[in-house]
């Protein structure tokens, strides 16, 4: 899909289904990154009080799985240090995501057709892609055995519809890396 | 006549100590991470050549964890933080 180009950046041609497929994974990103934290369950006025005069984000990993990968925590096994390194860099982690995920469908033409990165855009797309995928994992519960998994779903299953797209989006983001790893 | 007095090397505070132990960064392995995507990052993020970043990743996958560098704890949390933005889990913790 993609190829590389001789200014270290890359080019790919996206059909429309395609480009519509990924605006539907990434834009939800941008949402997931850039909400409050809406995982604590029972959120009142009062929390959000709370919030605005405390010492500053909210230093507890997330309880949402997905939020967790994507923001995980900077130290194991300590807490108190985990804490600390989350309140100083969670905000911006979660805005450096969301830039990424713009960034690729900033880049996506409507209604497909040819797409040109710079390297740095490229590097933006592998990290959205990334997101997307890590989010998909962590719903899916995949293993390192992703094949076997899909292998033994009933075909019926909804679910194999979602290890497909998990599957296409890696040979994406494959692709992606191939083109720019030259 | 009184005699100035000698310098005298005062040891080590135990947190002085503390802080030269030398931090590191770890990566842990998951299974969503694509190989060739984890090398990259580790060509790109640390200016490794090929051959090492490879190694490193080889390391994640099969021994579930790598130490990826090692200095300043500020450093450290500076190489998790680049890294988590690549989607990788990677912590700080110090070298033993």
């Amino acid at each position: 899909m993609f190829r590389h180009t001789r200014d270290g950046g890359v080019r790919a041609w996206v059909s429309a289904g395609e480009a519509a497929l990924l605006r539907t994974l990434v834009a939800p990103m941008v949402d997931l990154m850039g909400g409050d934290r809406m995982d604590k369950p029972g959120r009142s006025v009062v929390d959000e009080l709370e919030e605005l005069f405390s010492e500053g984000p909210d230093p507890q990993t997330p309880t949402d799985p997905v939020l967790a990968r994507l923001l995980p925590d900077g130290y194991q096994d300590d807490p108190d240090m985990a804490g600390e390194f989350r309140r100083y860099t969670e905000s911006s982690l979660r805005e450096a995501k969301k830039y990424f995920a713009q960034t690729l469908l900033d880049t996506l033409p409507e209604n497909g057709g040819q797409v040109r990165l710079t390297g740095d855009q490229a590097r933006d797309w592998m990290r959205a892609l990334n997101d997307v995928r890590l989010a998909f994992g962590v719903r899916l519960e995949v293993t390192e055995e992703f094949e076997q998994q899909l292998a033994a779903l009933d075909p019926e299953d909804p679910k194999v519809a979602a290890f497909e797209v998990y599957g296409w989006l890696g040979a994406v983001q494959e692709s992606l890396v191939r083109a720019m790893a030259r | 006549m009184s005699v100035a007095p000698a310098e005298v090397d005062l040891p080590k505070s135990a947190d002085e100590s503390e802080r030269d132990k030398p931090w590191v960064t770890i990566v842990w392995n998951d299974p969503v991470n694509l190989m060739s995507y984890v090398t990259y990052v580790f060509e790109h993020v640390f200016g490794y050549p090929r051959a090492k970043a490879e190694k490193l990743m080889l390391d994640v996958h099969h021994k579930g964890k790598a130490v990826v560098d090692s200095g300043t704890r500020e450093a450290m949390e500076r190489n998790v933080e680049v890294l988590h933005g690549y989607g990788l889990w990677a912590t700080v913790r110090q070298d033993a």
